[in-house]
């Protein structure tokens, strides 16, 4: 198992570097100046160029870049232009805060994909069956910007039941701050629960139409039992569908954040991209790929542990 | 080093040296909460990053300069009165620049304010060799030191700053550089990481609680040296919050008291919430820059008129919900730069028809032109409608307009390549929102012949012998109505010639709450809050 986890944490290694070069090479082509967040309109031309060679903006790119990546090997993700502040002491915090709210829109989203996605199932062909996917294809087509504006607009501006952005203040408390983290969930929740909903409904079909279900309803097995087994032989693949959607959701929550100023790694990313913050870009890009690796590792264990037919083969192929 | 372990650091580091640590809030305090459209606390080191929206928000409440903007009235355009100096004198030869520093000031850690911290803020910016110099401050203060040659204490509440030429406009740049307190930075070992946390300036307001990318809350300074601007609220809370969207969901919902620049199609909203949408003109203007390279157009008087006069800038102004004025020139009228332009700058169609064909473009042989805008920006407002609609005006008097949108970045990066950059061949026109508050950087380095890029703004590479002599006799002009006068003459001649297509000046518009009151809309990119009162 360990030498799997080695294996596996080594094969990322190439895909953080790649996604970094990327993210280095994106930043480079497009036009503009890298250094233009720390440099005011007004500035002469010799005081920028001062500014550029202290920040190594005037060195070639592949010296730039290899220099960033020796600094990271160790440990050093550098400043971020556009604060001064370490780049590690932005991005973990922003990575907590992205965490705490895909951890609440993945349990969301997985309770109601799963529950929405079984029903479907069992009433396969009938009308809540044609109810529930409409709803899954509507979770997964709306776009989260639309649906955040209307929550607010609903909840906050019109009910005034809810707070409309932010975390809340460190004074309100937890039952002050949990409050704030209702909204940005549930618009985070729609698109991977409807993912879920439609995976679950078609895994657990698969499984349904299986000789030893029907061997065990003919045995006179309770349904409940029954659903248990049902979801014990779905859960491997449903599990993959779920960890790539909580991976996404670590990445992909930029427009979400945004709306409700929540300040994660999306809302970090989208500030960086916007002032040009180049080690701010890569250090979250990095940290956010880190994050995405290990969470399909997470998964894979979790399916072996589910699955022994899974560490045979493993074993077998290798 | 977390977040939290670093805030602890500094906090512990400012009681040691004088400063409270963060109150809690307490009950019954008046707080002003302010959304910002920026998507971090500016730098708070003295120096703000972010552009005018960090000086607005963190320099002038945290720090004061030698100068500052009387923001107190919005009638007339804002002038530059004493703050920490108490007055100024240049010499004869016009670059000897001495202050006379406010006796009694004191930063909020304790420390006196006396011309040796004058003297150690401008090390800090201008002297690699020093040790408090801070390269992430002195990035901001560039085109400041750019005509610095030597400043020196006289006394302990004198200093001279000295320019390498003669510069009347030199004063107009001094109220962006904040004075921090060099015995606070001392005290927390010369560590601007940790001053930043829990920094010490003279200002109104004082900071005590600093999120990145969220929040910094301040606290009224009590003591603050001018009486008359103690501020009447207890405690300012700026939150960092870039979509627009977002932030009148704030005010709406009643998390926030103000929110900066509400998009127009919401004005009506927030108006029926029963909320204030404050505005007024400011040095501000959004035009289209035009190119005198060889080949363009607009190298004929005609061609640059009609495209004046072809602007429909009432339809412009309606169109976006009267957040615009019309411009008649690059300042407002209400400026004192304005003058007396013979150059009626008006929608007169079938004038522009008129000088177009007496340039020989007509239906057949329309005038082609590329025009350069961004799909947003500072300052732009909203240039791609904006830009359609001139295009549409263009179009209807004789042009034939090509509009390419790039993004903002971009944008500013084509503006620096010059109208002769090869990234630039067959585009005549740029859309770049400017800013006439400081005239060497809105009149002297946008259209001096000498400060084409990477020595100014002259991306049109406009060169004028009488722009330039007229702009030389106001840079010698020390007499503050003089100056004005001969700042106005060359408004007037570059307003003449059409230099630009001059379209609107944005009327910034603020959103506050009902209960939000004393606030005065300066015509300037900064504000007052130490004027404003919470109620209820």
């Amino acid at each position: 198992m360990l030498r799997f986890v080695l294996h596996r944490l080594a094969y990322a290694v190439p895909i953080i570097v790649g996604v970094s070069l990327v993210c280095f090479l994106l930043v480079h082509v497009a036009p503009g100046d890298p250094a233009s967040a720390l440099i005011p309109d007004d500035t002469p031309p010799e005081i920028a160029a001062q500014i550029r060679a202290a920040y190594g903006f005037d060195r070639p790119l592949p010296i730039q870049y290899l220099t960033w990546l020796g600094n990271v090997a160790t440990g050093d993700l550098g400043l971020a232009l556009s604060t001064r502040r370490p780049v590690i002491e932005e991005v973990l915090p922003a990575v907590a805060n992205t965490l705490r709210l895909a951890a609440g829109a993945i349990v969301l989203a997985c309770v109601a994909g799963v529950v929405l996605g079984t029903l479907a199932a069992y009433r396969a062909g009938r009308t809540s069956d044609r109810a529930i996917s409409a709803i899954g294809i509507s979770g997964m087509s709306v776009p989260q910007y639309w649906l955040g504006i209307v929550l607010v607009i609903v909840f906050s501006v019109e009910l005034g039941l809810l707070p409309a952005t932010g975390m809340g203040h460190p004074d309100a408390g937890l039952a002050g701050q949990w409050q704030h983290m209702i909204l940005p969930t549930i618009t985070l929740a729609t698109v991977p629960a409807g993912v879920i909903a439609r995976s679950v409904r078609s895994a657990v079909s698969e499984v349904l139409q299986q000789e030893y279900v029907q061997a065990l309803e003919a045995k006179g097995l309770p349904a409940a039992w029954i659903v248990l087994h049902v979801a014990k032989n779905a859960a491997p693949a449903l599990l993959a569908i779920m960890g790539l959607q909580f991976a996404n959701l670590l990445g992909g929550s930029i427009l979400v954040e945004t709306i409700f100023a929540w300040p994660g790694s999306g809302y970090l990313l989208n500030s960086a991209i916007f002032l040009r913050d180049l080690p701010l870009m890569q250090g979250t890009v990095l940290v956010l790929a880190l994050f995405f690796v290990l969470a399909n590792l997470a998964v894979d264990l979790l399916q072996m542990a589910l699955d022994p037919r899974m560490n045979s083969a493993r074993r077998g192929s290798g | 080093m977390d977040r939290r372990t670093f805030l602890k650091a500094g906090a512990s580091a400012g009681v040691l040296a004088g400063i409270r640590p963060a109150p809690a809030r307490a009950q019954g305090e008046s707080v002003l909460r302010l959304a910002m459209t920026l998507s971090d606390i500016p730098q708070t080191t003295g120096m703000a990053t972010q552009g005018a929206e960090g000086i607005r928000f963190i320099t002038n409440t945290i720090y004061d300069g030698l100068l500052r903007w009387d923001l107190s009235q919005g009638e007339t355009t804002a002038e530059m009165v004493p703050s920490l100096a108490e007055s100024y004198e240049v010499d004869e030869s016009g670059t000897v620049w001495t202050f006379r520093l406010r006796p009694g000031v004191v930063f909020h850690d304790g420390a006196p304010f006396t011309a040796d911290d004058v003297v150690w803020n401008l090390e800090k910016l201008a002297n690699r060799d020093a040790p408090q110099f801070d390269q992430a401050q002195a990035n901001q203060a560039g085109n400041f030191l750019a005509n610095i040659a030597s400043y020196e204490k006289l006394d302990d509440l004198t200093v001279a700053i000295t320019t390498t030429t003669p510069d009347s406009m030199f004063f107009y740049k001094v109220d962006r550089i904040g004075m921090s307190s060099r015995a606070h930075w001392e005290a927390l070992g010369g560590d601007w990481a940790a001053f930043a946390a829990q920094p010490s300036g003279t200002g109104p307001f004082q900071l005590v609680d600093l999120v990145p990318r969220e929040r910094a809350e301040l606290v009224k300074n009590a003591a603050y040296w001018d009486p008359n601007r103690v501020p009447k609220v207890d405690r300012l809370v700026l939150y960092a919050m870039p979509d627009p969207t977002t932030r009148v969901a704030a005010l709406l919902s009643g998390q926030v008291d103000w929110v900066e620049a509400p998009p127009p199609d919401t004005i009506p909203r927030i108006e029926q919430s029963g909320a204030q949408i404050v505005m007024n003109v400011y040095p501000h203007v959004w035009p289209f820059w035009l190119s005198f390279d060889e080949g363009s157009p607009f190298l004929d008087i005609d061609v640059r008129r009609a495209a004046n006069l072809a602007i429909d800038r009432e339809g412009i102004a309606q169109f976006l919900g009267g957040v615009a004025r019309p411009a008649k020139g690059l300042v407002a009228e209400t400026s004192p730069w304005f003058g007396s332009p013979t150059f009626d700058v008006r929608y007169d169609p079938e004038e522009a028809r008129r000088l177009m064909a007496q340039a020989g473009y007509g239906p057949d042989n329309p005038c082609r032109i590329k025009l350069l805008t961004s799909q947003a920006g500072s300052g732009q407002m909203q240039p791609m409608p904006m830009s359609e609609i001139c295009q549409e005006n263009l179009n209807a008097v004789g042009f034939a307009v090509e509009v390419e949108v790039v993004d903002w970045e971009a944008l500013r990066a084509r503006r620096r390549a010059r109208a002769d950059g090869a990234e630039n061949e067959g585009t005549f026109g740029l859309n770049n929102s400017w800013s006439f508050q400081d005239p060497d950087f809105g009149f002297m380095s946008a259209f001096m012949s000498n400060r084409a890029p990477p020595d100014g703004n002259n991306w049109g590479l406009y060169s004028d012998e009488k722009a330039d002599e007229l702009g030389r006799a106001a840079q010698m002009a020390f007499d503050p109505a003089e100056r004005d006068a001969a700042i106005a003459r060359l408004h007037e001649y570059l307003v003449d010639q059409s230099v630009w297509i001059t379209v609107v000046h944005d009327m910034n518009p603020r959103a506050l709450a009902a209960n939000v009151t004393g606030f005065v809309a300066p015509q300037n990119w900064y504000v007052d809050l130490t004027s404003v009162s919470v109620t209820g």
